[in-house]
């Protein structure tokens, strides 16, 4: 990859602090009562390069802080550290004044259609306030043309524009939402599983309408998705993540014909395939530990089969290999495995 | 060989104040012993009524219009609910999507497994609580003794799940219907858990009805399927052959919308449009007005599910 990327995150960490009121903080340790705070480690130390034009995909189990990531990249949380830069400006520190301007260039598809359409709003309303709050003194039949426009560009038909998000699909509903994000010309898109929600023959609709949109206008997405086919269907690069951090970043047909981290060998082996018998997964022992005692080291190491002591200890740091994946594992870089 | 259950012309009704929604329309198939079958379709399909019908628990408004369920040659839609229990939960095991939806919060584990123990046979305290271990030993649950006296929410997501086939297995069930029991899961807990379930299947010699929307799970655990869409079966038949050469064009449609792996980058095949609602089900076939081959006769006559050349069920007027 060459040039300056669109979008640069830098060691991000974001922790939620999820200590109930005071009663629940006090705790009978060494003899003594003390208070004890419960933190969540969401998202540690993870850095992302996306260039423009292309489709990076983050991967995970739930809970692994793919979604926090999202977020904090369109400035919903505001990160504990680390820096968030969009064509080479500091986003992470701006005054809320000054990110406004950003709101039209990054704009967010949620998963749920239902929840994410205000039911008291018509189509029309949905879609033409973004545009009137972020131009103003636009003429009113500019607003409804662009609207117009942008509905046939999703497939709705303009003529619903009175309706009520009730009155439509799912598909329909999610074609709506995205329509919200395109209609003040974002140049970046962060997708949050914007197709779980929605049946088979649906889910193709809209990913087709995601990859046109992309082409018609130079978009770039961060896509959040668990369906690892569909991640393989759409993403140039991919990001595999685990309780919270990065384990391996690379080309999408790299990381799916040679991944190097055993959490991302494992989370592949185990993608159901469509006439294939049986199961051959990898089998990874135990489960997914909580984010609020995370393991010392490697956060993967109680569950690796290939676990050392160095990775119990030491966090491993994320190495750029020869084909160009990025991955954090000790045993990879020592060239063990 | 005798069949395990047979359904005929299944039709499940639901009577509401302005009309009557057919959520389930003349569906017929047979399950012989050990057998696995998946019913596969879109939300809305009737894949889980389908599921409800065979134990008779479809709830009001809903009923069982008419239609034969032979269990092991017994008619269940006969039965009185007395003589329906000795076969539910006992015979025939259902495991659904949500597992908390199947354990009660405020009982332990051991609680609720004994208790269904000693609801379908005449065990004692001690044998019922031997049993239970055994059976959770068969799900891998570890120290199983120790987690006999846990809550429901002391359990991850996976673990739970696995107690609820634990809870299905107890009484030695000849089938066990799988409503979506994966959807709730990741990936990798997923590939754990049907694993597990289709392992237990062959040893145990257990029937199989596996619903779910997700083709490449059903693909891997089942030897038939069928496809239903808006309440009726469109195509049936043997899993491998219908992954590989699926013949109605709904099917076809489906597997082509999937994405395939290796293939790069580009447009999906889609099917144009969305299930129609039960409200306004087109005349003639139910997918006419989606499908790319539909002729006159498709929006006269609804089509009968047919032996065709190719060795499946399908319903389809322009199969031959």
């Amino acid at each position: 990859m060459n040039g300056n990327p669109l979008l640069h995150v830098s060691r991000l960490v974001k922790t939620f602090d999820i200590t109930g009121g005071f009663l629940d903080q006090l705790v009978w340790r060494h003899g003594r009562l003390r208070r004890k705070k419960t933190i969540v480690r969401a998202v540690t130390d993870v850095s992302l390069d996306i260039m423009e034009g292309e489709t990076v995909s983050v991967v995970g189990e739930s809970g692994c802080g793919k979604s926090t990531l999202a977020r904090m990249v369109m400035g919903v949380y505001p990160p504990d550290s680390g820096a968030i830069h969009f064509r080479g400006e500091r986003l992470d520190n701006l005054p809320p004044h000054r990110l406004r301007t950003y709101r039209t260039k990054m704009q967010m598809v949620f998963q749920d259609p239902y929840a994410s359409l205000n039911p008291r709003m018509s189509v029309r309303a949905i879609l033409e306030e973004p545009v009137r709050f972020h131009n103003k003194g636009i003429s009113s039949n500019e607003i409804k043309d662009r609207v117009a426009q942008t509905m046939l560009q999703v497939g709705v038909d303009p003529g619903w524009m009175d309706r009520y998000p009730h009155e439509f699909s799912g598909g329909q509903r999610q074609r709506i939402s995205i329509a919200r994000a395109l209609v003040v010309d974002p140049e970046f898109i962060t997708a949050d599983e914007p197709i779980a929600a929605l049946d088979v023959s649906i889910q193709a609709q809209i990913l087709n309408l995601l990859m046109d949109a992309q082409e018609q206008r130079r978009l770039t997405y961060l896509f959040i998705s668990h369906d690892l086919s569909v991640v393989r269907h759409i993403s140039n690069r991919v990001a595999v993540m685990y309780l919270g951090t990065l384990c391996e970043l690379a080309d999408t047909e790299i990381l799916f014909h040679e991944p190097r981290h055993p959490y991302t060998k494992a989370l592949l082996s185990a993608i159901p395939r469509l006439g294939r018998k049986g199961f051959s997964h990898m089998k990874i022992e135990g489960e997914v530990p909580t984010p609020i005692d995370l393991p010392s080291g490697c956060v993967f190491h109680t569950r690796c089969p290939h676990a050392s002591s160095q990775c119990s200890e030491e966090i491993p740091r994320p190495i750029l290999l020869g084909n160009g994946s990025t991955v954090a594992c000790h045993r990879v870089a020592d060239g063990s495995i | 060989m005798e069949a395990l259950l047979e359904v005929k012309d299944l039709t499940v009704t639901f009577d509401l104040r302005r009309q009557h929604l057919t959520a389930v329309n003349r569906v017929s198939f047979c399950l012989s012993r050990g057998e696995r079958l998946g019913i596969v379709g879109e939300s809305g399909a009737g894949k889980s009524v389908t599921g409800f019908a065979i134990l008779n628990l479809v709830s009001k408004p809903g009923r069982i219009m008419h239609g034969s369920i032979r269990f092991d040659g017994r008619e269940l839609a006969s039965l009185s609910e007395e003589e329906l229990r000795t076969i539910r939960g006992s015979r025939i095991s259902m495991i659904f999507q949500d597992p908390m939806m199947t354990l009660n919060p405020v009982l332990t584990i051991g609680t609720q497994m004994m208790e269904t123990l000693l609801a379908h046979q005449d065990v004692s305290k001690v044998e019922a609580r031997d049993k239970a271990i055994a059976v959770l030993r068969k799900v891998h649950i570890a120290s199983p003794e120790r987690r006999l006296l846990q809550y429901p929410h002391e359990f991850s997501g996976g673990m739970r799940q696995r107690i609820v086939i634990a809870i299905a297995l107890l009484t030695g069930p000849a089938l066990i219907i799988a409503d979506e029991p994966t959807t709730a899961l990741d990936v990798t807990i997923q590939a754990e858990i049907m694993d597990l379930l289709l392992r237990l299947c062959e040893s145990e010699k257990m029937g199989l009805i596996l619903i779910t929307h997700d083709l490449a799970v059903v693909s891997q655990v089942t030897e038939t399927i069928a496809v239903m869409y808006a309440g009726r079966l469109m195509e049936m038949g043997s899993t491998d052959f219908i992954i590989r050469t699926p013949q109605h064009p709904y099917t076809r449609g489906l597997l082509a919308a999937l994405p395939q792996s290796g293939k790069g980058r580009r447009r999906l095949s889609q099917i144009p449009g969305v299930m129609p609602s039960l409200m306004n089900i087109p005349a003639g076939c139910p997918f006419s007005d989606r499908c790319s081959r539909c002729e006159a006769i498709c929006r006269r006559e609804v089509p009968s599910l047919l032996l065709k050349q190719s060795g499946c069920l399908a319903a389809c007027h322009l199969l031959d």
